[in-house]
């Protein structure tokens, strides 16, 4: 039983090609798939080290379609950081690329294929599987928490309908990656695609090598996704002045785009016949919720659009009142089969049911114009989005307090993340402790000392008087 | 400041390295070489040199050896030496 995807019904079609021309057609998906989810047996947890190759789309597809249930980790997370997820889901399997595998001693190699090899860790307990269970991924950002959100196999075929509807999505689509394919932006990616018999292009490649763009002119790449330091870079790149024929689209999400960059995309689309379509989600839906089409893009700049088909926005004023009027700033809630079912923080929550019900408070404040378009204006938790990955502030502080044993709060804004400390000699060990625990670049990184971490009468830090430092 | 020096110094402040890592040094061998850090470079070349870089050069800049073989085109004459 196919949970997802028919890929048999696209037959010889090319679904997977990668750079080196490597290549697997749906119909060999479909029969590799059923051959790794045998040989793992039976419905089960299993981790996926992700790299964007046919062997970790392989595995995810294989896993996700024939009900064993992946934890979508990248290839390159830290090695604590694994070990603590490992530990505290206790997975059956690890599906991890072949020169990886001897960083797992004494887990027996099980299967391989396409270069990845399914490892069995021997751990004992298994946590029993709610049964609508499909999926399981971290919260973009990983600061060390084993916080994951649960996907429901309802949940994952509803986005994928929804955003191939409104992206109008056929088999002519050749989406290149850009994103790793842990993160939900890049999953999504292949849901929807998979719904409707394109060919994924695949490259660990980035936007800044020759490589990517040989890879992106000779295999025809229609559309790509990029989150907001994606089209900071493309426009430092002098993108506009590329030719790139077979590019028919371009979508952001992981964050909200400057409206000067929205405008001069969206300016680029109209101008070259190309779609531009700034979106809105994140892994507690799934991955979609708003869509700004892209006719509207320029019209309706630094919007993130409307509902995605299937979806209802709604937003809740201080009161707890449902705002009505326009330009009203409220906190957004969303409503969709998409919602996802909740988190797990260990094992003995893989058990747990639907807690959403269909209905996510976001965290996001915002508004609606008369035309019923959103406008994210801010967030209601302490979060940051770093080149795309969420980075909760309140566990930045947890990490350091924890590391060094000293009084530290975390601020920011987007792409830049400020740490204050009140000792001039921790200052560059706190920093090099955090890009080693995130493995962002450390342009995002500041570490300022000041006298004192301002607090109140209660103890409790005022963020808002460190905005002076960096505001 | 010589121009080797100004060129080594764009390496040694975005990727946080020490001179001695430099020679054959290549994109993504350092973890802060990747697509943000090679940004932050380029945009520091281009200001310690006063120049601006054809995107074709900008993505076929993969090491620190072949960054000097583009500084020194007739686009942009900068010896490195």
């Amino acid at each position: 039983m196919n949970r997802i995807w028919d890929l048999g019904k696209f037959a010889g079609k090319t679904a997977l090609l990668e750079e080196n021309g490597a290549e697997m057609s749906y119909e060999a998906l479909e029969t590799e798939s059923r051959r790794l989810a045998e040989a793992a047996g039976h419905r089960c947890l299993t981790f996926i080290l992700c790299r964007n190759t046919i062997g970790s789309v392989l595995g995810y597809t294989a896993f996700v379609n024939n009900g064993i249930v992946p934890v979508m980790v990248s290839s390159h997370l830290e090695e604590n950081l694994l070990e603590n997820l490992l530990a505290a889901y206790q997975p059956e399997y690890i599906w991890a690329p072949e020169d990886q595998a001897g960083e797992f001693p004494g887990m027996a190699v099980v299967y391989e294929a396409c270069g990845y090899a399914l490892l069995k860790t021997g751990y004992e307990k298994q946590y029993p599987l709610y049964e609508e269970l499909g999926l399981l991924v971290t919260t973009s950002g990983s600061t060390g928490s084993p916080k994951l959100v649960r996907q429901s196999y309802t949940n994952l075929r509803e986005n994928a309908a929804s955003i191939a509807e409104y992206l109008k999505l056929d088999d002519t689509e050749r989406p290149i990656t850009t994103l790793p394919m842990n993160y939900v932006y890049g999953i999504s990616i292949i849901n929807s695609h998979f719904l409707t018999g394109a060919t994924l292009l695949l490259t660990d490649k980035g936007l800044m090598q020759k490589g990517f763009w040989e890879f992106f002119r000779s295999a025809g790449a229609t559309s790509f996704g990029g989150v907001p330091y994606t089209y900071e870079m493309l426009f430092k790149l002098r993108f506009f002045r590329m030719n790139l024929p077979s590019l028919r689209t371009m979508t952001q999400a992981g964050g909200k785009i400057t409206p000067e960059l929205h405008e001069k995309f969206a300016e680029y689309a109209a101008e070259t016949g190309k779609n531009f379509v700034v979106m809105y989600g994140a892994a507690e839906a799934t991955s979609r919720m708003g869509y700004l089409p892209p006719e509207k893009a320029l019209e309706k700049k630094g919007s993130m659009g409307i509902p995605i088909p299937g979806g209802k926005f709604t937003l809740i004023g201080e009161d707890g009142r449902e705002i009505t009027q326009p330009r009203t700033t409220g906190e957004l809630v969303y409503e969709g089969k998409n919602v996802t079912l909740g988190y797990a923080e260990r094992g003995e929550d893989l058990i747990l049911g639907d807690e959403r019900n269909g209905r996510l408070e976001t965290g996001d404040m915002a508004q609606f114009d008369d035309d019923g378009y959103y406008y994210i204006v801010g967030r209601k938790k302490r979060f940051l989005k770093i080149y795309g990955n969420r980075v909760n502030l309140d566990e930045i502080d947890r990490l350091i307090k924890a590391e060094f044993g000293i009084e530290t709060a975390s601020a920011g804004t987007d792409d830049h993340l400020y740490i204050f400390v009140t000792e001039e000699k921790i200052a560059e060990p706190v920093r090099e402790f955090i890009i080693g625990k995130t493995k962002l670049n450390p342009a995002a990184f500041r570490v300022k000392v000041i006298p004192e971490i301002p607090k109140n009468e209660a103890g409790k830090t005022l963020y808002r008087e460190l905005a002076g430092y960096y505001a | 400041m010589t121009n080797l020096e100004k060129y080594n110094n764009a390496f040694i402040e975005n990727f946080e390295i020490t001179e001695d890592q430099l020679p054959g040094l290549k994109y993504q061998d350092v973890e802060a070489w990747d697509s943000v850090g090679h940004m932050g470079l380029i945009a520091s070349l281009e200001e310690a040199f006063d120049i601006m870089m054809d995107t074709d050069d900008i993505i076929d800049f993969g090491s620190y050896e072949k960054g000097k073989e583009i500084l020194a085109k007739p686009a942009y004459g900068v010896e490195i030496g």
